[in-house]
């Protein structure tokens, strides 16, 4: 479904990605752990197509399709969606306003009419009570004000909505305490399907033990220097980063 | 704040927006320039009494006396005012005929501008007197309004059928020699809108009034006239449009609203008039005084939508005469390319216990100018008055300016004066945020304008606000690059 190949990305002139390779197939649950700064979000940006970053070398390929010239909106049509590591506000845009647009937007791309709105209801009202958000939520300025984990929350509730085919959940379990987590990750567990793929970016074992991952890498310096099954977590979380660093220093 | 199931399902309903023609219509057009005869010569053809023909020389000899003013932070040419006809009208406008008999071009015409003068009849709610270059062409629901004593009628029937309102009310709140515009709208005016609402009568239905210059080489000066008797209340919308020209239109408007003792007057306007071009060229000076008088426990909300025209100079005021009278100004204000406006609002506390609240929303894109000019005025009698300001400005891209001019008097010592003011940059960060979820860059300045917005546009009626927001959308279409 994902395949990125030789991945180098820069931003402001400096590497941060440094020749990445995964591939990520439809029904799977991959794992990325690393440390801060090792380059995880600037990976997720790329794949998204944030042009702060520029590619220098190697692609990222959807279904086939090099994305290279796909535009941010464009990779967001075709099934790609981010949970922002740190959401941004925009006052004044109602959540449910935002979500209006988005999946409209999409519908339209697609050459099809917006929404019936008793339909776009319907859907609102079942990933709301997915997530457990309540109604008052929708009303409420995108990230404006919200707390933490109000607004990992949220993301997932924009998951939901849009039903991607690639998600990446960027730090997503930061911030949330351990009923939000629950909440989240059974969320999440629900909208997994044979036919989609979910990328987890995280510094803790605990959200992989809600959401098991099928295959976990490490990054470091823009790097993956080790991959392995779901128990590489469990190691990480024993040893730390440290022997890694020293083993792929050698 | 419960969020309903009605208030998500409105909140989900779409609507579409139609715009931007131009209609051949026969005209009636006078020579160009202006001297006493011209001056006289519309009253004629307005059929005026002699008090009114009196009335607008004075305004005019007042005006030749007078210079353009430049205080403004706006520069354009100065128009010639002796190369502008003064007086236009479609050939086929009788304002005694019925909707029935107008022109069938002209019908259309409505329809494209939106307003769909059949529909809105079905709908029962709306009132509308649609001013096109120089005459009011139809006015609907007369009857309706009637029955409860509601004037609702061109300014020039009204000359002739209710004088005597007209005599007491005209100039009192903008007086002939006010500025040099209003001195000229004054001697020239052509049509606009009258309004009275008998006391304690909340008229039933939203008034509107929609003008729209058409032809070419004409000035457009309407005056709107609008009394609020006692512990009355009317909502009145006012749009405009006008179509895309090389050469400059000129708008000098006057607006009167007077809300006598506890009378209640929300004034909405959209203004949409034609900005020019890309490069600057063409587009509508519009330079207009609009001022209120409030009574006793009166209270006049202005709000309004500016995205169009070239030069922008307005000003809607409130002068708080009547002890606990409430004045409100909320304005949204979209430059782009090479647009200028200078807007804002004056509050003059005069009264005991009055109370003023000011929200500017200033957008600008492109090249373009946006200035907040506002004044708050207590006077040394007006104990325990009370006003909040709050200006924020939306910058996009690094060549355009907002500009703040907030302007305080305040005689008495017991005034409580608010301000504040916030200038902020769409973030690249939140249009990649929008991006991400599959919404291109033009749709989320869009979404985000409006998000900036949505205090003023809530002021709105409903139907107009949801036009006034795909309005926001076009002013600011090709803003990003
Ligand atoms: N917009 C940016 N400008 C400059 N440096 C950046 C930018 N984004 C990320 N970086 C740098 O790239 C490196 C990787 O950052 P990031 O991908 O956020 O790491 P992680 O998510 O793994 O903590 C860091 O050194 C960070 O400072
Ligand atoms: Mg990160």
């Amino acid at each position: 479904m994902l395949k990125i190949k030789d991945l180098h990305a820069n931003v402001e002139g400096k590497e941060i990605l440094r020749g990445i390779n995964l591939e990520v197939k439809a029904g799977e649950v991959h794992a990325i752990m690393g440390p801060n700064g090792s380059g995880k979000s600037t990976l997720a940006s790329v794949i998204a197509g944030n042009d702060n970053f520029e590619v220098t070398q190697g692609s990222v390929e959807l279904e086939g399709e090099d994305l290279e010239d796909v535009s941010p909106e464009e990779r967001a049509h075709k099934g790609v969606f981010l949970s922002f590591q740190y959401p941004v506000e925009i006052p004044g845009v109602s959540v449910t306003n935002f979500m209006k647009t988005a999946i409209n937007e999409s519908r339209k791309a697609k050459g099809l009419e917006d929404m019936p709105a008793k339909d776009m209801l319907k859907l609102i009202r079942e990933k709301s009570e997915l997530l457990e958000i309540d109604r008052k939520f929708l009303s409420r300025s995108l990230n404006e004000g919200f707390s933490g984990g109000e607004k990992k929350r949220n993301e997932i509730f924009q998951m939901a909505m849009l039903e991607p085919k690639v998600a990446i959940l960027d730090e997503t379990d930061s911030g949330l305490d351990i009923d939000a987590l629950r909440i989240v990750a059974s969320g999440v567990n629900k909208l997994k399907s044979k036919d989609n793929a979910v990328i987890l970016i995280t510094h803790y074992q605990r959200l992989l033990e809600y959401i098991v991952p099928d295959f976990v890498h490490v990054l470091h310096n823009g790097k993956i220097v080790k991959s392995g099954g779901k128990e590489l977590a469990l190691e990480l979380e024993e040893k730390g980063y440290d022997w890694l660093k020293q083993e792929t220093a050698v | 704040m419960a969020y309903t199931e009605e208030e998500l399902k409105k909140e989900l309903e779409t609507k579409e927006y139609e715009y931007g023609f131009y209609t051949d219509i026969e005209s009636d057009t006078f020579p160009i320039g202006l001297n006493e005869e011209i001056v006289i010569a519309i009253s004629k053809k307005k059929e005026e009494p002699e008090w009114m023909t009196q009335w607008r020389l004075e305004a005019f000899r007042v005006w030749e006396s007078m210079e353009e003013p430049n205080w403004a932070n706006v520069h354009y040419d100065k128009p010639d005012f002796q190369n502008i006809s003064y007086y236009s009208a479609p050939k086929s406008a009788d304002p005694n005929k019925t909707l029935d008999d107008v022109d069938p071009d002209l019908l259309e015409m409505y329809r494209k501008l939106g307003i769909s003068v059949d529909e809105q009849k079905k709908l029962q709610n709306v009132a509308v007197d649609i001013v096109v270059d120089s005459v009011s062409v139809a006015t609907t629901f007369k009857k309706t309004l009637a029955e409860k004593g509601i004037i609702f009628m061109p300014i020039s029937e009204a000359i002739k059928e209710h004088p005597e309102l007209v005599k007491k009310y005209m100039g009192t709140v903008v007086p002939q020699k006010d500025n040099f515009y209003a001195a000229l709208n004054s001697a020239v005016f052509t049509d606009g809108s009258f309004c009275y609402i008998p006391k304690g009568v909340r008229c039933p239905m939203e008034l509107s009034t929609y003008f729209r210059i058409n032809q070419a080489g004409t000035g457009q000066f309407e005056r709107t006239l609008l009394i609020a008797d006692e512990d009355s209340y009317v909502s009145y919308l006012e749009g405009c449009t006008a179509p895309s020209r090389d050469e400059n239109q000129l708008h000098a408007a006057v607006v009167e609203l007077i809300a006598l003792d506890g009378a209640e007057i929300k004034y909405s306007t959209v203004q949409n008039w034609f900005p020019g071009n890309k490069e600057g060229k063409g587009g509508v000076y519009n330079f207009v005084t609009k001022r209120a008088i409030c009574e006793k426990n009166a209270k006049v909300s202005w709000t309004q939508v500016e995205t169009g025209s070239a030069v922008t100079w307005k000003y809607p005021s409130c002068i708080l005469k009547g002890d606990n009278s409430i004045g409100e100004f909320y304005s949204i204000a979209v430059t782009n390319n090479y647009q200028q406006a200078d807007t804002g609002t004056k509050m003059i506390h005069l009264g005991k216990n009055t109370k003023s609240t000011i929200i500017s929303k200033g957008i600008s894109a492109g090249k373009s100018q946006n200035s907040y000019r506002g004044l708050v005025q207590v006077n040394s009698r007006a104990d325990g008055a009370r006003n909040f300001s709050q200006c924020d400005s939306l910058l996009m891209g690094n060549e355009c300016g907002a500009h703040t001019f907030p302007y305080i008097e305040a005689k008495n010592k017991t005034a409580m004066i608010e301000h504040e003011a916030t200038t902020s940059k769409i973030g690249e960060d939140q249009i990649f945020y929008c991006n991400q979820r599959g919404i291109d860059t033009e749709k989320a300045i869009a979404l985000i304008v409006n998000g900036f917005s949505k205090e003023v546009l809530n002021k709105l009626p409903m139907e107009f606000a949801v036009e006034a927001q795909k309005l926001l959308e076009i002013s600011l279409e090709g803003s990003v690059g």
